[in-house]
């Protein structure tokens, strides 16, 4: 069991992500989102699950991607890092992948992409490339303690 | 068995018992002669040392077991209280403080060592008279009588219903005895030393309790002694030598229960053979008085209630707040179809949550005298340390404030105290030459005002120089000189709040400083709440907290930005009015308007909080007056919702330290809406 990893994986136009399961609490569909002023600019803003207020970091912004209309596909995926609940918005999330350790490897550079300070690992699974994201760096939580 | 479950008890009650032995030893220090706070003193530090005992605690049991000889001894008048005495017994009590402390952080007593302080203990107790002497048991009167002269204190307590079989037995010919079995020191198997007395009073008598219980002393649980009621009807001479037979004893203390417990006020309560009657008033006296004493304890009924359940009805109450606009907002879209009933049905509901509301607020309130408590202390420290005079006067303990509020505010007060006692009060000479009276005031009030509660620290110093804040502003470049030139006298002290302001200033002064007056506020800030200054050179300074009295649901006015919805806080808005664009002016790029007499610098919110489409808006337009202390300024909105019953929710930590935001709360629709924090508009 030890060399298994567990990834929810989502989709970003046609790549696909992968966040390890044990930080995930749910998956959300799209709602309304309340944008919070002086904040990140990746931050999209703050949403109410359930009566808690959680905030949202929109992935594609995050990414320097290109900003897309949300769909009915387009899902927040709820988080809990170290006790930061933050949400993540992406195009569509529908799976959870089991990866051999034997399977993932280091991420190899691309460019100049800022991608690269994101993903530190990719896992492969049949013909499909995953990129597993260090969710630390893509939230940005040292800055935010330090602030 | 898991002690854990009680560890929460321990540490609750520690913190009371300790909480009163802070007050009766300032007391103390006043009426150094007073038996009651004595007495108080050595049952506080019995009942801890029993708790800790039981606990495991061995170096808080020491420490209060060698306490209560002390506090014996002083009883007695073998050792007089002095500054020392006191002095020892603070010392004590930090320590004592300190493991409580440790064993809130990490369940342990911690590392802090109290050998040096039990020595102290013991030396003093030695030194002031002789006690633990190996006097030689000759005479059992003469023992007996020096017991009587030391008025041995027993810790056995009785309930209703032995107090009720010791009325019946007194009626009848038996006789009924406390009694006291020290064993020796070196006694090596002690619970089979203490069987043996049960078995040669059970054979004269009858044991009817034992403290500890006689299963404790079993498992040789207990220290060195232990107390028995004991009804026989062998003489009490007898019944002591019988005992003192039994080897390894090292004392045995008997007294005669004749009166019965209930109606024994006036009279004498116990007799000890051939004592003399004066000696016998004395301590019936006395223990009339700890009598009363218990009866006024049992005054009050409350629960000790976990903060996290009632954060938990809390939530539920703000839910059921949520759900209660939800309602009123889609009763008012249907207005015309909607029935009376209807309407009754939601009036109902909105009674009937904004009572609950009350009533867990009410619950979760606590006197600030919780706070309060420790300053007298803290007070006579620090006059002690800097020699100066200090009479601290407080009012208003009872006042109430949200238990959080409580644990927060604690902090800033210690420091604006502390920064009048240092900074404010001058020494006696000064204040002699001054002609004020060479002890300096200190004032803390707290009193209710209406929505807020108003805590006031004030001294009768020598003031804050708003010259010198100048000066030090401009020479430590925080403000250029004509900058300063152009702020009034009250902008000049504000600037004591600002970062690297209050510290700078600090370092001639007094070190070991931790923080700075922007602490302090941003403190308060955090709870909502404002501080001001009001100070006059020569004569004082006054520093004004406000806080709000509850913090999770607060009324608040709903407005909009083009397609988004701020709160604002009703506290903080003044009134609202509208102006007409034409009527703005600019001073040094400011926007003012002319109101009311005054000119009212304007603040265009949605430009600052940079909404989406943001236009400036021109013509008529509506403002809401928000107010800061006795600052004012107008915020420019497009629309009025209305006023609201609102919920505040953290936006979490994720989000933390977003400027000018204080919070977020759920709309009735499910949407969120951000709170505006209108302080820092300012």
């Amino acid at each position: 069991m030890e060399d298994i990893r567990e990834y929810v994986v989502f989709k970003i136009d046609n790549e696909y992500y992968g966040i390890d399961i044990k930080f995930v609490e749910n998956i959300e569909k799209a709602q309304s989102i309340t944008r919070v002023p002086f904040a990140e600019s990746y931050l999209e803003g703050v949403i109410n699950l359930r009566g808690n207020i959680i905030p949202v970091v929109n992935l594609r912004e995050r990414f320097m991607m290109e900003s897309k209309e949300i769909t009915k596909d387009t899902r927040i995926i709820i988080i809990n890092f170290n006790g930061y609940h933050v949400g993540l918005v992406v195009d569509s999330s529908s799976e959870v992948v089991q990866f051999d350790e034997e399977n993932i490897e280091k991420a190899p550079k691309i460019g100049d992409s800022i991608k690269n300070d994101f993903i530190k690992e990719v896992g492969k699974e049949n013909e499909r490339i995953v990129m597993l994201i260090d969710i630390r760096k893509v939230l940005d939580i040292v800055e935010t303690e330090s602030k | 068995m898991d002690m854990n479950q009680y560890l929460e008890i321990f540490i609750d009650e520690s913190k009371e018992h300790l909480q009163e032995m802070n007050q009766i030893l300032l007391e103390l220090e006043n009426k150094p002669d007073n038996l009651k706070l004595l007495d108080a003193i050595f049952r506080i530090a019995h009942t801890i040392k029993g708790m800790a005992g039981t606990m495991g605690y061995s170096k808080i049991t020491n420490l209060t077991h060698k306490m209560e000889s002390l506090m014996h001894e002083v009883r007695t008048g073998k050792v007089k209280v002095s500054e020392k005495i006191v002095d020892i017994l603070f010392e004590c009590f930090d320590a004592l403080e300190e493991y409580v402390e440790n064993l809130i952080a990490n369940g342990e007593e911690g590392a802090l060592d109290t050998e040096d302080l039990v020595n102290k203990l013991a030396f003093m107790i030695s030194n002031g008279g002789d006690v633990e002497t190996e006097k030689t048991i000759s005479n059992s009167t003469a023992e007996t009588e020096e017991e009587t002269n030391g008025e041995h204190r027993f810790s056995i307590e009785f309930d209703d219903i032995t107090k009720n079989v010791i009325n019946k037995a007194i009626e009848s010919d038996v006789s009924i005895f406390k009694i006291d079995v020290i064993l020796d020191e070196n006694c090596m198997l002690k619970a089979a030393r203490s069987f043996i007395v049960f078995n040669k009073l059970e054979s004269f008598g009858e044991v009817i309790l034992s403290k500890p219980d006689v299963e404790l002393i079993e498992d040789e649980k207990f220290d060195s002694n232990f107390e028995i009621l004991y009804f026989t009807k062998l003489d009490q001479l007898t019944l002591y030598n019988e005992l003192m037979n039994i080897s390894e004893i090292h004392k045995i203390v008997i007294e005669e229960i004749d009166e019965k417990i209930e109606v024994a006020k006036e009279d004498k309560i116990i007799n000890v053979v051939e004592t003399n009657d004066k000696e016998i008033d004395k301590i019936s006296n006395k223990l009339e008085k700890k009598d009363n004493k218990k009866q006024a304890k049992k005054a009050s009924k409350t629960v000790r209630v976990d903060i996290e359940r009632l954060d938990n009805l809390m939530n539920l109450v703000s839910e059921l707040i949520i759900i209660k606009t939800r309602l009123e907002d889609d009763g008012n879209k249907q207005s015309e179809r909607r029935t009376s009933e209807m309407h009754e049905t939601i009036e109902y509901l909105e009674r009937i949550t904004t009572s609950l509301h009350d009533a867990v607020m009410k619950v979760r309130m606590v006197p600030v005298e919780r706070t309060f408590n420790r300053f007298p202390r803290m007070v006579r420290d620090l006059s002690k340390e800097l020699g100066k005079g200090i009479n601290l006067v407080m009012s208003g303990e009872d006042t109430e404030v949200d238990r959080t509020v409580i644990d927060e505010i604690g902090d800033p007060l210690i420091h604006l105290i502390r920064n009048s006692i240092d900074h404010g009060i001058e020494d006696k000479a000064t204040r002699i030459a001054k002609g004020k009276d060479e002890n300096g005031t200190v004032a803390l009030r707290a009193y209710p005002d209406g929505n807020t509660v108003v805590i006031e620290v004030e001294d009768d110093g020598n003031g804050i120089d708003s010259e010198k804040i100048k000066q030090i502003a401009i020479n430590r470049e925080i403000l250029t000189e004509s900058d300063a030139n152009q702020l009034s006298e009250k902008e000049l002290i504000n600037l004591l709040f600002n970062a690297g302001f209050s510290t700078a200033k600090k370092v001639t002064d007094l070190s070991g400083r931790g923080v700075g007056l922007d602490v302090v506020k941003s403190k308060i800030e955090s709870l909502n709440g404002t501080v001001e200054v009001d100070t006059v050179v020569g004569k004082g300074s006054k520093f004004i907290i406000r806080l709000p009295l509850t913090l999770a649901i607060i009324q608040a006015l709903m407005i909009t930005l083009k397609e988004e919805i701020y709160a604002i806080p009703l506290n903080n808005i003044k009134e609202i009015s509208t102006i007409n664009s034409e009527g703005i002016s600019m001073i040094q790029d400011q926007e003012v308007v002319l109101y009311r007499g005054k000119t009212l610098p304007l603040i265009r919110l949605g430009s600052i909080l940079d909404t989406k489409d943001y236009e400036k808006n021109v013509g008529d337009m509506l403002v809401v007056v928000i107010k800061k202390g006795d600052q004012e300024a107008g915020i420019i909105v497009d629309e009025l919702i209305g006023q609201q019953e609102i919920v505040i929710k953290s936006l979490g930590r994720y989000l933390k330290g977003i400027n000018i935001i204080a919070g977020a709360t759920i709309l009735g629709n499910g949407g969120v809406a951000l709170i505006v924090d209108s302080n820092q508009l300012f």
